[in-house]
Order: C-alpha cells, then structure tokens, then sequence
C-alpha cells in the first residue's frame, strides 16, 4: 500500500464519495402490491394444461411422460378412455404446489404440448389440501397462454 | 422555584430526545436504504413516517426473555444504567442561550455547571458499566465476549478522546461548556485551530459510542448480537435508546466544542430580541448537530468494521500519539503566539 492510501483517512473519504452518489441515485425498488409486473414469455410460473378454445378439451393425452419426469414428484396422473379422437385423456390430474420446483421439464417432455409453463407466479394457500392443484385450476384455454406457446415454437 | 424550571427543563429535554431517537431509528434505515439504492420503511403511515410508533409498540408487547443461569438483577440493572448514563450526559449541554419568560432569564441547558466537559467524560465512561455488566450477567459466552471488548475498547480511546479536548480548552482557558461556545462567536470555530485535534476526537467518539466502524462489542457476525445477545423486548430497546442518545450526545459535543455550538457568524443576537434569538440559536444548535449525526450514519454504511487488533493498534500506536502530538503543538503555538 502507498502511503496515502495507509493514511486510511483519505481512503473513507473516497468511500464516503461513493455512498453519498449512490444516495441521490433513483431506486430500483418495485413497489410490488401496486405496481404489478408482467414476466416476459421466457418466464417459467405455474405449470398449466392447455385447453383448446372452440372445443374446451384439454390437448393432454395422459401419457404420465411429465409425471414420469418430475424430480420432485408433484405431479399424478390418471388416464380414462375416451371417445375422442386422441382416445386417452387425464381423469384426473393433480400438480402439488408445495412440491413443484418450476424446473419446467414436464414442459419439455410433454409430446403434445400439453403442460406448459404459465407467468402465474403470485401462489397463495392457507392449508397443504388447497396447494394440491387439480384440473379446475390446471386447465386454461390456449388463447390465454399465447405468448408462451409462441415462444415454444421459436425456440424448442 | 429553580428545582421546577430545572425539573421542566429536563422533562422537556427527557421527551424531546426519545421522540428524537424513535425518529433517528426511521432515519438510519431511510439512509441506509438510499445509500444502498433501496426505497426503505415506507409502509406505516404517509412515507412511513409513522414507523417509529410501530416499532415502539412491538418492543413493548414483546416478552422480555431473561436467561435461566442468567444474574436476573444484573440483567435487569445493565440497560437501565446505560440510559441513564447516556441521558445524563445532556445535562451540560448548551442548546441556546437564555430565553426570557415572565422577566426571568431561563439557561437554555439544564445544569451550568463549571466543569461541563469533565463531566460529560466522565458519563461517557460510566457508559461502559451497562455494557460490560450486561455481558457478564447474561451468562453467554457470546455477550462477555462482547462486554469484554467494549471496556477494553472504551478504556483505549478514552485517552485520545479526553486528550484531543485538552486542546480545545487550552485555547478557551475554560471547562463550561456555555463559555466555549461563546469565545468561538464569529468564526472563531475551534476547527480552524484544531483540525488534527477534531479528527481524533471523531474518531474516539465513533470508538466511544461504539458506533461502526468500532462496534465490536456487538459485532453480528462473530458474536451473534455481542452484550444484548440475550434480551429481547424493551430491554433491548432501551440499549438502542442509550446508543443513539450516545450518538446524539456525541454530536452536539463535536457542535458544540469544535463548530461553535449554537452561535452563527453574521448573526448578531443581541440585535434580535432575546426569544427569537433563542429559537435562532437552538435551530442552528440542532441543525449543526444533525449534520453530524447524518454523518455518523454515512460513516456507518460505508466504512466495514475494523478487526479486533487494527482497533487496539489504532488506539494506542495511531489515535494516542497524534492527540499528544496535538497537545505539545497547540502549546508550542499558543506560547509562541503569546
């Protein structure tokens, strides 16, 4: 060290400088209840099952590949038969909250672009039943869920 | 008649600082979340200015732990002490001149007494007992270790504190504080005469008020809370009470002794009535006194923590030395000048 800067004096001066400049500087905080934030399409929030718009089928085919796949295990699947044409569809489908880490690989296995990752990531529930989150809350029609969709077929 | 003027004083000045020491709380994290590009408190009330209030009521409502083995009298006596000390210690302080009420000239401190600065060093150091008594009776190891620190701490930069002073009384021949502010009328500010004796003086009162870059005694991340590690609720409270009136204390000392106290150059008083010129001076007094207690806080969120050995090393081989060296110039100057 040189002499001036063993002075240490000058050296909290300096330092001092470089706080009182971060003082007046504007703030970057988000003042979250109020002002509110929409993620870009890249954001990974709650897994959903995409629901088709005309005919309000969801496009899962129950094939269990997400299930399969999912490292924390939150995710159960039960396959039925069905008339339709793609002849499997989940009876039942059950994502646990608690449990989903948003790594996002359900999404990328899924053949059918079925699950997809949403921007919802504002999750509240007061018991561990609410966090178990079936079909009622899992379906949403395709149209909400563009963004994301578009992203999928640019980029996987 | 002069015990209740004197009793009305220090009620006045009793309030006047704790509502001041809940606001400094507010200010120290305004501050420290600006410097560090975040909004801070700003939830409670209009730009969070009723947070004091808050805070204050979860300290009372919280349950005043006291460890089993802990010595519960000692326990209970060690924040009391602190406060008290550090209360005490605005006695001398001069806020103002006079003010005038029903034809009687009020002091605007609480006791002239003739020997202010010694007894201000002398609360000062009693400061130290609520702190080591705190950490001792706590029965941690964590909150002796803490109380340790701060006596061997407070002890050390009591010589440079006590010495770089000596300078500034040798230059106004006197120990009331009420003198000293007025022979600095104008610009005779004892800065001018004293800058390396003002620094050291900082510098021991960051040390004494154990403030950062010296808060060792409570260094978080070695010694999880240092002294107060075991109290929690009011208790607590009352020892961050006692460290923010240290930090007043010691910033209307550095006002007082160093930039002229209440007195303003170009501003003759004695032109003005004497009422309006006691509000004129205390504003001046409080204003002079928030510079440096901002300054505390700037200090504190730019500067990190010193180790154990620097603080001692810069005690004895770096702070004490240059008060003396202080002292001996200050003489050779006066007795040349002379």
């Amino acid at each position: 060290m040189t002499l001036w800067e063993r002075l240490y004096f000058p050296e909290i001066i300096h330092g001092m400088s470089i706080t009182i400049r971060a003082f007046f500087r504007p703030k970057f905080t988000r003042q979250y209840p109020e002002e509110r934030w929409t993620p870009p399409p890249v954001f990974r929030g709650r897994p959903v099952l995409v629901m088709e718009d005309e005919t309000g089928i969801e496009r899962c085919v129950a094939c269990g590949l997400c299930a399969r796949v999912c490292p924390s295990l939150a995710i159960e699947v039960q396959a039925a038969e069905t008339e339709l044409d793609k002849e499997r569809y989940p009876e039942r489908f059950e994502i646990n909250m608690l449990r989903c880490i948003f790594c996002g690989f359900c999404e990328e296995v899924c053949p059918e672009e079925a699950i997809i990752m949403s921007k919802d990531f504002e999750l509240t529930f007061s018991n561990t039943r609410d966090a178990i989150y079936g079909k009622d809350k899992l379906l949403i029609p395709a149209s909400q869920l563009k963004d994301r969709l578009d992203f999928l077929k640019q980029y996987r | 008649m002069v015990a209740i003027v004197a009793l009305i004083k220090v009620i006045v000045v009793v309030l006047v600082i704790l509502g001041t020491v809940a606001y400094l709380v507010l200010l120290e994290r305004k501050v420290s979340a600006y410097m560090q590009d975040r909004i801070g408190p700003n939830r409670v009330g209009p730009k969070g200015l009723f947070q004091p209030f808050a805070d204050i009521l979860k300290l009372v409502l919280k349950e005043m732990i006291v460890p089993r083995k802990a010595n519960k009298f000692v326990h209970a006596l060690a924040p009391v002490i602190s406060i008290t000390v550090a209360l005490s210690a605005l006695a001398v302080i001069p806020f103002g001149n006079y003010v005038v009420i029903g034809g009687q000239k009020i002091s605007l401190m609480i006791a002239n007494v003739n020997i202010g600065v010694l007894y201000i060093l002398a609360m000062s150091s009693l400061g130290v007992y609520g702190i080591t008594l705190s950490g001792w009776a706590s029965n941690n190891k964590y909150s002796l270790l803490g109380g340790l620190r701060s006596s061997a701490q407070m002890i050390s930069y009591e010589l440079s504190l006590g010495l770089s002073i000596i300078g500034v009384l040798m230059i106004d021949g006197t120990l009331r504080l009420d003198k000293i502010v007025e022979s600095q009328s104008g610009w005779h500010w004892n800065i001018f005469y004293q800058p390396l004796g003002f620094l050291v003086f900082v510098t021991a009162a960051f040390a004494e008020t154990n403030r950062l870059p010296f808060d060792l005694p409570e260094a978080e991340p070695e010694l999880v809370g240092g002294y107060h590690t075991e109290y929690s609720g009011m208790r607590w409270g009352l020892f961050f009470l006692s460290e923010y009136t240290n930090m007043i204390v010691s910033s209307a000392l550095m006002a007082t002794l160093y930039f002229g106290g209440w007195s303003l150059p170009y501003v003759n008083y004695s032109a003005m009535s004497p009422n309006i010129a006691a509000i004129v001076q205390v504003a001046t007094f409080l204003a002079k006194t928030g510079i440096f207690i901002f300054i505390y806080m700037w200090v504190r969120w730019t500067v990190p923590r010193f180790r154990y050995d620097q603080l001692m090393n810069v005690g004895w081989k770096i702070m004490l030395p240059l008060a003396f060296l202080n002292l001996i110039g200050t003489g050779a100057v006066m007795l040349a000048v002379r």
